[in-house]
């Protein structure tokens, strides 16, 4: 009896009310529209379409573009806190997947690329889903260039963020200088991880396994 | 104090060393009794402490024999009075349904015997009546032809007469055969009734006998027990073995049966509890599936037991029989709700599959809508059978559960006896061979001191001598 007593003490211990752990994960994409990274935006398609069938119930995903001033609300092109049924969770990644269709066939250049903008917004906006894991994907050549008057030199607060920057490419200028193209991943390693967050780079569009946690 | 300073004591370091090692062996040789006593009452305290265990640990083993060996008895005893009870069960349904109609059996017997002597009777033979005109005829046929009496025309007459007596004799004659080959042939298909009907009675008392034959080998198995003899002890033992891997190869498949079962409904279970809650680190979803598994299994076990087919709760055994037949219908009723549950989530799992199948292929970019195969609808009944069916396949999983438990015990009897008798083995064996340590480490004790215990022994062998010349000397005075 002593021993039942004790098994049922233990096992209301172990179960009973403790600290909600979010398993969920939070992925917001950073999308480059600028110049000619336009182009790229069929692979941006496809990684995106990754990440829907990676996501599940209640995990958030958003998709917003880099332009002029990325530190909006309306840069963002579709975002989604899937539903807790896993039926429900299918219909709505396969109406984000038109969206992102759509925008893909409608998108126009812009002529600045603010990507601190569009990452204080990931950030702001993933705090505010608070998920278990957080994600920003930067689908970007990594190649700021901010129109006169937008204060962006902002310490961003990136603590217990990934962030990920995914098809760098080489500009023609980082062909002549391997070395700026180098600075810059330094650079943005350097923002990223001072900013308390971890840092990748994923080239490879065929091995996006490790792309998402678990 | 350091090596150093040790060979310091003297300006020369070989001289030190020698006067230490005479030093060392001085202390050594006068410590020498003192030691091998501490020696030999530490390995004789060990030897004896453990010999002492080992006894303790043979009895516990020897208790615990006794223990399983009682537990293996009732067991074997309850099992056997099951068996029996079964075959007179067996044996009363037999005399129930056969012998209960002895009174029909023995009146149609008597109504074909009845009717055979009938028959018998009616197709005895009866001699035809003697003519009573033969006489006449002698008397007329003494008479001569010729005396003038006409008798030649009287003789012709009688002729015609008797032959046309003799065609009307003969008919009937025949007809009268007729008539009693006819009540023979009658008579054969009663005798085939009664050859049936006794035919019937003999298999019914041969089956009778032979279940006798098989009680009366259940019941000297039984005494056997009873008496708790060796050979039913190990009879038992080995069957018990049998039984447990056995039953424990079973339960594997119903777990492997339960795993798909599992299988088939978490993912439903997802739509209808939520796919992101937790208790612990399980999810809600999986839980519910896997209570639901539990609790068929719960039912089974209580419909079995309600059946009187296992014997794991002598409470619900020991229930009324009206009681008991509302129960069997109570869980019958809450499995087929169960099952039929299970496979409407099987259902859906095939339906939520399609429609991931269908999203996945959108999200891969190959354009191709997931439609619907003519042949989909097999997989999706075979998961709907598989759906309704394991719920009742688990209902038997109480059989085996039940031997396994029951054959467990003396198992894990034989097993924990099985350690014991090792242990007190090892005990032994170390007790043993702390005793000879003893032995040795006094004899390695002695190793340095072997030039002492030389001169010792010279001088007292010397001593020895002059003692026994000196009182051979005072003797011969």
């Amino acid at each position: 009896m002593r021993i039942l007593l004790i098994c049922m003490t233990v096992l209301l211990v172990a179960c009973g009310p403790q600290e909600p752990v979010a398993r969920n994960t939070g992925v917001y994409m950073l999308l480059d529209t600028s110049g000619t990274y336009r182009e790229e935006l069929k692979k941006a398609e496809q990684i995106i379409y990754f990440t829907l069938s990676r996501l599940g119930p209640m995990d958030s995903f958003a998709v917003a573009r880099i332009d002029t001033g990325s530190f909006s609300e309306k840069d963002i092109i579709a975002k989604t806190t899937f539903e807790d049924r896993p039926s429900a969770a299918n219909g709505q990644k396969r109406h984000f997947a038109e969206r992102i269709a759509k925008f893909s066939k409608t998108a126009r250049s812009s002529q600045y690329t603010d990507i601190t903008g569009g990452l204080l917004q990931a950030i702001e906006f993933l705090n505010e889903k608070n998920p278990g894991h957080k994600t920003i994907f930067i689908f970007s050549d990594l190649k700021e260039d901010l129109r006169e008057g937008y204060i962006r030199d902002i310490p961003l607060r990136l603590d217990g963020f990934d962030v990920i920057a995914i098809n760098v490419t080489k500009l023609r200028s980082d062909n002549i200088d391997p070395r700026k193209y180098l600075d810059r991943l330094d650079q943005w390693e350097s923002v990223i991880t001072n900013g308390g967050g971890t840092w990748r780079v994923i080239n490879d569009l065929d091995h996006l396994d490790s792309l998402l946690p678990g | 104090m350091s090596m150093t300073s040790l060979l310091a004591i003297t300006p020369y370091p070989a001289i030190s060393v020698i006067l230490l090692l005479v030093l060392f062996i001085a202390v050594l040789y006068l410590a020498r009794p003192t030691a091998h006593e501490a020696i030999r009452a530490i390995a004789t305290a060990l030897h004896s402490g453990l010999r002492l265990g080992a006894r303790s640990v043979m009895h516990a083993e020897a208790r615990l024999g006794r223990r399983n060996r009682e537990v293996l008895l009732a067991a074997g005893r309850e099992s056997m009075e099951r068996t029996i009870e079964r075959e007179f069960e067996r044996i009363n349904t037999t005399v129930d349904r056969d012998l209960s109609n002895y009174p029909t059996l023995h009146r149609s017997l008597s109504e074909a015997i009845q009717r055979i002597e009938q028959d018998h009777q009616d197709a005895v033979e009866v001699p035809p009546d003697p003519p009573a005109w033969i006489k006449a005829v002698e008397a007329v046929a003494k008479i001569g032809a010729n005396n003038g009496f006409g008798v030649g025309d009287v003789l012709a007459d009688i002729h015609k007469s008797l032959v046309k007596a003799h065609h009307e004799a003969m008919e009937k004659y025949h007809a009268s055969s007729r008539e009693r080959h006819r009540l023979l042939k009658n008579m054969i298909s009663y005798w085939r009734d009664i050859q049936q009907t006794i035919g019937h009675v003999d298999k019914h008392v041969k089956s009778l006998l032979d279940r006798s034959i098989v009680i009366d080998r259940h019941m000297q198995e039984y005494e056997d027990i009873v008496r708790g003899s060796d050979r039913a002890v190990a009879i038992l033992s080995s069957s018990s073995l049998v039984y447990f891997f056995i039953s424990a190869f079973v339960l594997a498949i119903a777990v492997g049966g339960a795993a798909i079962n599992f299988s088939l409904i978490a993912r439903p279970m997802a739509e209808m509890v939520g796919g992101t809650d937790f208790i612990g680190s399980f999810r809600i979803a999986d839980i519910a599936a896997l209570v639901i598994i539990l609790v068929e299994v719960s039912m089974g076990l209580f419909l079995m037991e309600s059946l009187r087919i296992t014997r794991l709760f002598p409470v619900i055994g020991a229930l009324p029989d009206k009681m008991r037949v509302r129960m069997i219908w109570i869980t019958f009723s809450i499995l087929l709700m169960l099952a039929s549950i299970e496979a409407g989530l099987a259902y859906m799992r095939e339906i939520l599959l399609q429609d991931e199948l269908a999203t996945t292929a959108l999200l891969r970019g190959d354009g191709a809508q997931i439609l619907p195969g003519k042949e989909l609808w097999i997989t999706t009944a075979a998961q709907m059978g598989m759906g309704f069916v394991l719920p009742f396949a688990l209902v038997f999983v109480a059989i085996p559960l039940e031997t396994f438990v029951q054959s467990f015990r003396t198992v894990f009897g034989v097993v924990i006896m099985g350690l014991l008798r090792s242990l007190a083995l090892a005990m032994r064996i170390a007790g043993n061979a702390f005793k000879h340590m003893g032995t040795l480490a006094e004899r390695l004790y002695d190793l340095p001191l072997c030039l002492p215990l030389w001169l010792e022994t010279r001088l007292a062998l010397r001593r020895y001598t002059r003692n026994e010349s000196q009182e051979y000397q005072g003797g011969m005075l």
